[in-house]
């Protein structure tokens, strides 16, 4: 009782919460026709309270000004994977307007309604059938004011380009920006406006190229490092060497004798602020500082014994039949042990932020995936009510799943709060290595065996700390159980010297490489074309269907590994988006060195709102997937990160790049899935299992680098 | 050292009062207030921060102030001939060969400077000519395109 009660005020609690702020979105926003509307589920009483509480009853509005323009309100944000463009092309396209009409405003927490953040592949997702709706119905509202103003029934008016006019008598019209001027009405979406059917669409499902281009091939695109205020300070921050060191003593007295510096010294907070950022960085190199740092526990080669030391609280996430009995039935059993290192999300912009407070108000202008989480991060750092602080969100320099730990926004508040100016932190790369979120160390184990005819029997599948996205299989296995341990790939503490976090397709990059590696081991075993033995023991149509196609596109040959022709084959599912991916590599023994040649990749989205932003998509999980499957992982001594820039921890380049080969499966009259991450989930699968056929050598741990490969070589021969 | 540095900046002349010791990244992002020109790596690592000076590819941050005396400095904003793109800007946009943006920058200062030394450049000669800058959105294929493109189109010069 006690507990609905709680939850009851709560909700009294939000719904006055929620007036305040449609009042004061209202006046920030103007005039003209506003129409709230919500977008996928709206958050639960206890995320909202998390959130200390936004609206009940929208999460999202759009506005129509006199001067024709329509503007969306959402707190997503744009860092590259492109809503600004598909957004905008739902909308305009169920609004029957000009795409280039449409304004995107996103990300700014006074601005726009409460959003838990922007990751997951979601945004187009999750906003398609609201966005549309939403859409379809201002129109409906549109049209019902164009009838009052032409005095003609709303059933003998048609709408183009944002004009509504007279079927029988075109010159008889009136525009979208008439019919708002003077106005001040305000509807909330109904859910009854029918939306478009696929052979209506106009502008969705048609490719647009992004509408940021121009801004960005200028360089008029503003990052949060690029915000300018009158007095502000560039702040640089004294930093231990590793993630467990203390301070013990610092010496801040030739630092302050740099020109007009500022030092900022508050527990264990040191700083160097001055209105040059260069000389900021010159002043920090003068502070002297003393550490101690405990002995190292392990590093990057011992941390896999010490994570499945520390795994606990197995959580079965699949289960079909009884593993012990398709164990004891099966033929030919395989146990493999797969491995995963950290990696960094290495976005090209380093976080960073600026504050400033006035009058009891801070404002931020942060790089974050998250700025209404990044809010109350700083309300907590300032000792602010969430009311007084809001967070305005540039475009983002990439994002990853990388910017959702906003350390930098709250370090800028209280350094702006401490030194009365407004603050700049942005952080250097090492910085950016150091305090990264890294998608965490991994071990997954996997037991599974096939029947005298060959067909998978058994499927004992075991992940630790990778998370379990991705960690089910979609086999046709009849006995299995899929177990996840430590899921969840957030925190700071745990067993990881540092935080770790979501990177693209959490979880589902390194359960895709596990589980699409031990099922080519059993192809092999099974004496049975890779492809060939997937759609033997698969049923799922959709999965079906992007294999098939890939290896149609690929023009695939039926052959059992290894077949020396280094090709391999991998498939998966991510947010939603079956996607399947054949691959051609070639391996120079004597080095170990691996060279992704060609990469074929097919993808069912359902309906794909911009067939060029998602390719593009896709090339870019592609090409950005090489470096994890590769080469990239971080090396580390307890909490001391060894990679401190791009000399040390290799990205993808343009030597690397394969011919990349991208194709849909089309299901237009299905919602959107997602397309920001799931290409990415095959490159470390495809890529082993390519190397396997190519040398018959398995590498059972990423990245695979030349060493690893090698090894492999080695085994083999002994 | 303090020194009054002069230069040609985007066509017109700059005369700064600085410290010579310091980097042009850090003179151009602050003091002239064009943050077109990004920090990346601060090591002449990523190519971000890529200007041309005398229409050579140069990294920036690398670059102090003491070594500009003299020369002119082109940046992302001065690119363009004022509204007209240059081919290498109005090829990005055309391939989308970006994405979040932050390295675009630097690409495309790279690829001018390198277009003025290879007019007609194989595939394998402008992967090499952009080979140390980085990109994490994974555009490289469309950029290649779409430097190709611009080498086609600059025939006539700019």
């Amino acid at each position: 009782m006690r507990k609905h009660h709680h939850i009851d005020a709560e909700a009294a609690a939000l719904r006055e919460t929620f007036e305040i702020d449609r009042r004061d979105f209202l006046k920030l926003a103007g005039g003209g026709i506003v129409l709230f509307f919500t977008i996928g589920e709206l958050p639960a009483i206890a995320q909202q309270r998390q959130a200390r509480a936004l609206p009940t009853d929208f999460n999202a509005f759009l506005r129509i000004t006199e001067n024709g323009r329509i503007a969306c309100y959402v707190g997503k944000i744009e860092m590259g994977q492109g809503i600004v463009t598909s957004l905008a092309q739902m909308l305009a396209d169920e609004l029957d307007t000009a795409l280039e009409s449409i304004d995107m405003v996103m990300g700014d927490t006074d601005l726009c309604p409460w959003d838990r953040g922007t990751f997951g592949s979601l945004s187009t997702r999750s906003f398609s059938p609201a966005l549309r709706a939403a859409g379809a119905e201002a129109r409906l509202v549109l049209l019902e004011l164009a009838s009052e103003h032409l005095s003609v029934p709303a059933a003998n008016l048609a709408v183009e380009n944002g004009i509504v006019f007279e079927k029988d008598h075109p010159q008889h019209r009136v525009s979208y920006g008439e019919l708002a001027h003077g106005r001040s009405i305000e509807r909330h979406a109904t859910g009854k406006a029918v939306v478009k059917k696929f052979s209506e669409f106009r502008i969705m499902n048609t490719s647009h190229l992004r509408r940021d281009g121009r801004e960005k091939v200028t360089g008029k695109t503003v990052y949060a490092a690029d915000m300018r205020l009158p007095g502000m300070l560039y702040a640089k921050i004294l930093r231990p060497p590793s993630h467990a060191s203390k301070l013990v003593d610092v010496d801040i007295a030739e630092a302050k004798l740099v020109k007009d510096v500022v030092i900022i010294h508050e527990g264990t907070l040191v700083a160097a602020l001055h209105r040059l950022p260069d000389m900021a960085e010159y002043a920090l190199s003068k502070i002297k500082a003393r550490y101690e740092t405990p002995p190292t526990a392990f590093d990057d080669n011992t941390v896999f014994d010490h994570l499945l030391k520390a795994a606990a609280g197995g959580k079965i996430v699949a289960q079909q039949g009884d593993i012990n009995k398709g164990k004891a039935e099966s033929a030919a059993i395989v146990t493999s042990t797969f491995l995963d290192g950290y990696k960094a999300h290495a976005a090209m912009e380093p976080h960073a932020a600026l504050a400033v407070i006035e009058n009891g108000k801070a404002t931020v202008w942060a790089s974050t995936q998250n700025p209404f989480t990044c809010k109350e991060e700083i309300a907590h750092e300032l000792g602010f009510s969430s009311e007084n602080v809001r967070v305005i969100t540039p475009y983002v320099g990439g994002g990853f799943g990388g910017k959702t730990r906003n350390l930098q926004a709250a370090e800028a508040a209280r350094l702006a709060q401490l030194s009365g100016k407004p603050v700049q932190v942005a952080y250097t790369r090492k910085e950016e290595f150091f305090f990264d979120a890294f998608r965490p160390a991994a071990v997954v184990t996997i037991t599974s065996g096939i029947d005298a005819l060959g067909k998978m029997s058994a499927w004992e599948y075991n992940v630790y700390f990778a998370g379990d996205r991705g960690a089910a299989h979609f086999y046709t296995i009849p006995n299995a159980v899929t177990t996840a341990f430590d899921a969840s790939v957030n925190g700071a503490e745990g067993p990881h010297p540092f935080a770790t976090g979501a990177w693209r397709a959490p979880g589902n990059n390194t359960n895709t490489f596990a589980r699409e590696s031990q099922i080519d081991i059993m192809a092999s075993k099974a004496g049975v074309d890779p492809i060939e033995f997937r759609l033997q023991n698969m049923t799922d149509k959709k999965m079906r269907d992007v294999l098939t196609l890939a290896a149609e596109k690929f023009g695939w040959v039926a052959a059992k590994a290894p077949s020396k022709r280094g090709i391999g084959v991998a498939c998966g599912i991510d947010a939603g988006t079956p996607v399947a991916a054949i691959a051609e590599v070639e391996v120079d023994a004597s080095t170990g060195t691996v060279r992704v040649k060609r990469v074929v990749c097919v993808q069912d989205m359902g309906l794909v709102v911009n067939p060029e932003g998602a390719t593009i998509q896709m090339e870019g999980c592609i090409t950005m997937g090489l470096g994890y499957a590769l080469s990239e992982h971080v090396r580390f001594k307890g909490g001391e990160i060894m990679e401190e820039n791009f000399d040390t921890y290799d990205i993808p380049r343009f030597s690397w790049l394969p011919t990349i080969e991208t194709a849909f499966v089309t299901d237009n009259e299905a919602p959107p899935q997602g397309g920001g991450e799931p290409a990415i989930i095959l490159m470390g699968a495809v890529i082993a299992n390519a190397v396997y056929d190519a040398v018959g050598a398995r590498v059972f741990q990423l990245p695979i680098t030349p060493a690893r490969v090698k090894e492999a070589l080695e085994k083999n021969v002994k | 050292m303090d020194e009054t540095v002069q230069f040609t900046l985007n066509g017109k002349a700059v005369s700064l009062h600085v410290d010579n010791d310091r980097m042009l990244l850090w003179v151009l992002r602050t003091d002239l207030e064009l943050t077109g020109t990004k920090y990346g790596c601060g090591e002449g690592l990523c190519g971000s921060c890529t200007v041309l000076i005398d229409g050579e590819a140069v990294r920036s941050c690398q670059t102090p102030m003491k070594s500009v005396g003299g020369k002119h400095v082109t940046t992302i904003e001065g690119l363009a001939k004022g509204e007209v793109l240059h081919p290498v800007q109005q090829a990005f946009m055309a391939h989308d060969a970006l994405q979040c943006g932050y390295c675009t920058p630097g690409m495309i200062m790279t690829a001018a400077g390198f277009l003025s030394h290879h007019p007609h450049p194989s595939r394998g000669e402008i992967t090499m000519g952009m080979e140390n800058n980085l990109c994490r959105c994974g555009a490289h294929k469309r950029i290649i395109e779409a430097v190709a493109t611009a080498a086609k189109e600059m025939e006539g010069g700019f």
